[in-house]
């Protein structure tokens, strides 16, 4: 599995399972949990830099940006003008032309405002980013993404730290047919299982938080969850039986007394 | 003169730098990005861009984050 590769914008990427590093009890948990996934991207936030305390320790001093590929996003952002402003100035700050686009519709579900989503998207491919859109278990919103330049998308599975799993596996599946670009399964996800089972559905990578910090054991998690990136896709590549309604003997009857 | 930065109100020397800035709060200039007013500064002009009285600066750095529902909104 050493060379199945996922590439995107020209860039290779040598895990299948992205996390997040938020939520954490302190750096050094992140960092455990982080070395436990075997992830090489990692996402982050944008945030003010404090000012006030200038003693408190930096992510980047636990998360080397020589080791691990840095993904800033915009979470918290509401709307087009701040995801851009946010998006700029994580660019700004040097690290790489790749951004997590998030263009949150509602606080209560955080699920994508799509056409915002769309519009900001549409400006920062324009403006030279490697746009990673956070979006909708929509296959007509993915396809609008790509169409305008988007070389990946990143659809819920369910509502962000919900732990739902996959909601809507039928709207994926033909949301991994309807676009020719990678497809990383972000959100929702609750448990090892969930994650196997969307790299199963042909999931090019998945990218999850608030499973692995949240667990009771973030550690042990962020293994386990290796593990099933690994095992499902393998599944996948391996290619599953058809369901049947009965049973198919695996033993002979020839032979038989 | 005053300034106010991420927010809040500051003493500044008079035509002091970004550069010298981020020196005097201990910021490695290399991990953040600054606006000035709005605008981006470019961390090429950091040290040849110099503040005026009444100029809103944001220093922004990453944090732990990688959804949505970090935010503390």
């Amino acid at each position: 599995m050493s060379d199945d590769r996922l590439t995107i914008a020209g860039i290779d990427f040598r895990s299948r399972l992205w996390v997040g590093t938020g939520k954490y009890k302190d750096f050094i948990e992140t960092q455990k949990a982080i070395e436990a996934s075997g992830a090489d991207v990692v996402t982050v936030a944008v945030r003010r830099v404090n000012i006030t305390d200038r003693k408190s320790e930096n992510l980047l001093d636990y998360i080397s940006p020589k080791t691990y590929k840095i993904l800033p996003n915009t979470a918290g952002c509401y709307n087009v003008e701040d995801a851009l402003r946010y998006a700029r100035l994580a660019r700004a700050a040097g690290i790489s032309d790749m951004v997590k686009l998030e263009v949150i519709g509602d606080e209560k579900t955080l699920f994508p405002d799509t056409a915002g989503l769309i519009e900001a998207a549409k400006i920062l491919v324009k403006e030279g980013f490697i746009v990673f859109p956070y979006t909708n278990d929509d296959p007509i919103v993915a396809k609008r993404l790509v169409d305008i330049g988007c070389q990946v998308v990143m659809p819920l599975a369910a509502p962000i730290g919900s732990g739902l799993g996959i909601r809507n596996p039928y709207n994926l599946k033909i949301l991994m047919e309807a676009v020719n670009v990678p497809v990383i399964v972000d959100a929702g996800v609750g448990t090892a299982s969930d994650a196997a089972l969307a790299m199963e559905y042909g999931a090019d990578a998945v990218l999850m938080n608030t499973a692995i910090a949240g667990a009771k054991e973030p550690i042990l998690m962020a293994e386990a969850m290796k593990y099933a990136v690994w095992a499902g896709r393998m599944a996948y590549k391996a290619g599953r039986i058809p369901r049947k309604l009965y049973a198919t003997a695996s033993s002979p009857i020839e032979g038989m007394l | 003169m005053r300034i106010t930065l991420n927010g809040e109100a500051r003493e500044v020397t008079e035509g002091q730098s970004v550069a010298s800035l981020l020196a005097d709060l201990g910021i490695q200039a290399e991990r953040v990005a600054v606006e000035l007013n709005l605008t981006i500064v470019d961390r090429q002009t950091f040290t040849g861009t110099s503040l005026r009285d009444g100029d809103r600066v944001e220093v922004i750095g990453f944090i732990g984050g990688g959804r949505s529902d970090d935010d503390e909104r």
